[in-house]
């Protein structure tokens, strides 16, 4: 009886089916709206990103050209749109890397536990003590000429560690739950127990780590275009657009502050979203 | 403490001998041969092969770790085949600067953080907190890039301080106060990322904290909410926030990097990306080695002052 109360309080269910909230659904449209326009971008009625016209040069936002158009007279809209397609591919990308070996690895070493999970742990403590960042900026920096995948790749790479403990702590936390005793007492076996038992208790938590994570990457590499390392120009992200506006700050301003405002509220969107699901299904944050 | 502190020791050694690895290998990413890359387009086939032997590629690969290491553990990073100066020289000239943002930007970090956490902590969930979360989550979602571009913009363009815009670096040694001019954006850049982490860490420790019986049994000596705060509440709840501050200092020298650019501030960032574009490969490496070598030692004192806040940490 006491056992039953432990594990399901009536008062946390209801808590459970509260509404996400409108701004949680905001937050979906933006960033449903943003990777729309990544992927059709071409098939948009958007003009040619790399056109440039010399006779409209650092002009302000106007009716045909709604944000502006840089120093080289391209549109800052059109290449806005266009810049969304680095930021999102590296950052979905990486996190498929980072989650496709992180999140396996976690799982497997909080199920079994023993000299498997203390060795790879101890490993994966080893690499996240050296500053990511550094890493990617110093691999980066060797590995010419750069491209999108070789970006991808790094700081796919360089993500695992992070992915294998959050997922690794979330996967410790159901484990020992009566439900995967019960499921071992019938016979399972470890791959149903992996997939049917645990898999779907720490989706939420992963979902959630995961939009937290792509915002972190795009967080990254818009750093690295910004120093000039990422995807080379003219095609444009928004961190090279940060990075081109540099010399023309005083002048143009908007070619600093529209792709800017265009990086943040992506970021924001997703940080969001990542932090009201984890708020809806982690059971100590409800508490708190 | 003494088992526990031998552990960590034998845990960096450990990871100082991955990043040597990691940073020596640097130089065979590049395509093709090493030398040939390093010696650039222009330069004849003898100095080409002379930089080839002068390298040491053409020994075995774990030999030329050795003799690399070695040369490190002598303090030689090598000559940079550009500007000819040693990299150690380089280094010893840029660090202080990395040095001085960094310590700026945890002073205002620290000032701002501690005092807001602790008045958000006393009312969770009161009007203050919720404006404070809230912007703090905001804040959150804005790279230090997008920071330190619109804040020159306002600052230095828009109201004109002297001494804050692109290029205008001042050292130390000739003026102390153009100087602090100088560094007040990067500081308040990087201070604006560390206040949101350790705001948040620190409120939601004190919370917890607050609600122990022994700050009940302090509330009901009658002791004053400030002195609570400060000598009881405070230090037990600020573990997690030292942890955080020292796995944030990574965060905040790849920051510096970008505000170093920007600025053209020659710091150990802007001078490892004008090695990047120079080609300019043993000063990158050379930096690489000694920045993560840095972070993973700061990363060790922290955890070392960690356990003198809280001794049960080691003992467990």
């Amino acid at each position: 009886m006491s056992d039953l109360q432990d594990e399901a309080p009536l008062v946390e269910k209801s808590e459970k089916r509260e509404p996400m909230g409108v701004l949680f659904w905001v937050c979906v449209g933006w960033i449903v709206l943003n990777v729309f326009g990544a992927i059709f971008a071409n098939v948009l009625p958007l003009q040619n990103p790399l056109y440039q016209n010399y006779a409209l040069v650092n002009a302000g936002p106007s009716l045909h050209h709604l944000l502006g158009t840089d120093d080289l007279g391209r549109d800052i809209f059109t290449r806005i749109v266009y810049g969304s397609r680095v930021s999102i591919s590296v950052g979905v990308g990486a996190m498929i890397i980072g989650f496709g070996i992180g999140a396996p690895l976690g799982m497997l070493a909080a199920y079994r536990r023993g000299r498997f999970d203390a060795i790879l742990t101890t490993v994966m403590y080893v690499l996240l003590a050296f500053p990511a960042i550094i890493a990617t900026i110093a691999v980066l920096s060797f590995w010419t000429p750069r491209s999108l995948y070789k970006i991808i790749v790094v700081i796919g790479i360089a993500s695992i560690p992070l992915v294998y403990r959050v997922i690794r702590t979330a996967t410790m936390a159901v484990a020992t739950k009566d439900y995967v005793t019960a499921a071992k007492v019938q016979g399972a076996t470890d791959r149903r127990i992996l997939v049917k038992e645990l898999l779907p208790n720490i989706a939420p938590i992963g979902i959630s780590f995961l939009l937290i994570g792509v915002a972190t990457v795009i967080i990254l590499e818009g750093a690295l275009a910004f120093l000039g390392l990422s995807v080379n120009p003219p095609t444009p992200s928004w961190g090279n657009m940060i990075n081109e506006s540099r010399t023309v700050l005083a002048q143009n301003p908007w070619l600093a502050l529209f792709p800017s405002l265009a990086i943040c509220l992506f970021l924001l969107g997703l940080n969001f979203m990542g932090d009201r699901l984890r708020s809806h299904y982690d059971v100590t944050e409800v508490k708190l | 403490m003494l088992k526990y502190v031998t552990r960590r020791l034998l845990m960096l050694i450990g990871i100082v001998f991955v990043i040597s690895i990691g940073s020596f290998y640097l130089i065979h990413l590049l395509p093709g041969n090493p030398a040939t890359v390093i010696a650039g387009v222009g330069a004849t086939p003898e100095y080409t092969a002379k930089l080839y032997k002068l390298l040491g590629l053409n020994r075995p690969i774990y030999e030329q770790y050795f003799i690399w290491m070695g040369n490190v553990l002598h303090g030689n990073l090598g000559t940079s085949f550009i500007s000819q100066t040693s990299v150690t020289s380089v280094i010893g000239a840029a660090l202080p600067i990395d040095v001085e943002i960094i310590v700026l930007s945890q002073i205002i970090a620290f000032a701002t953080a501690i005092p807001m956490a602790m008045r958000s902590s006393r009312r969770p969930d009161g009007p203050l907190d919720r404006v404070l979360g809230a912007s703090s989550f905001t804040l959150l979602s804005i790279p230090p890039f997008v920071v330190i571009v619109m804040l020159v913009l306002l600052i230095s363009i828009k109201l004109g301080v002297p001494h804050t815009g692109p290029s205008s670096y001042v050292s130390l040694g000739t003026d102390w106060v153009a100087n602090l001019e100088s560094l007040a954006l990067p500081a308040f850049t990087l201070a604006i990322g560390s206040f949101v982490v350790y705001y948040r860490v620190l409120r939601s420790d004190l919370i917890a904290t607050l609600q122990e019986e022994f700050i009940t049994l302090a509330r009901s000596k009658g002791i004053s909410q400030r002195r609570i705060m400060w000598r009881h509440a405070f230090r037990p709840s600020s573990v997690a926030l030292l942890g955080t501050a020292g796995v944030n200092i990574g965060g905040l020298l790849a920051s510096g990097f970008i505000v170093q650019y920007l600025l053209a501030i020659p710091g150990l960032g802007y001078t490892l990306i004008t090695a990047i574009f120079n080609s300019d490969y043993l000063l990158v490496q050379g930096i690489v080695f000694v920045v993560s070598v840095g972070v993973v030692l700061i990363n060790f004192t922290f955890d070392f002052i960690i356990n003198i806040v809280d001794p049960r940490i080691s003992r467990e």
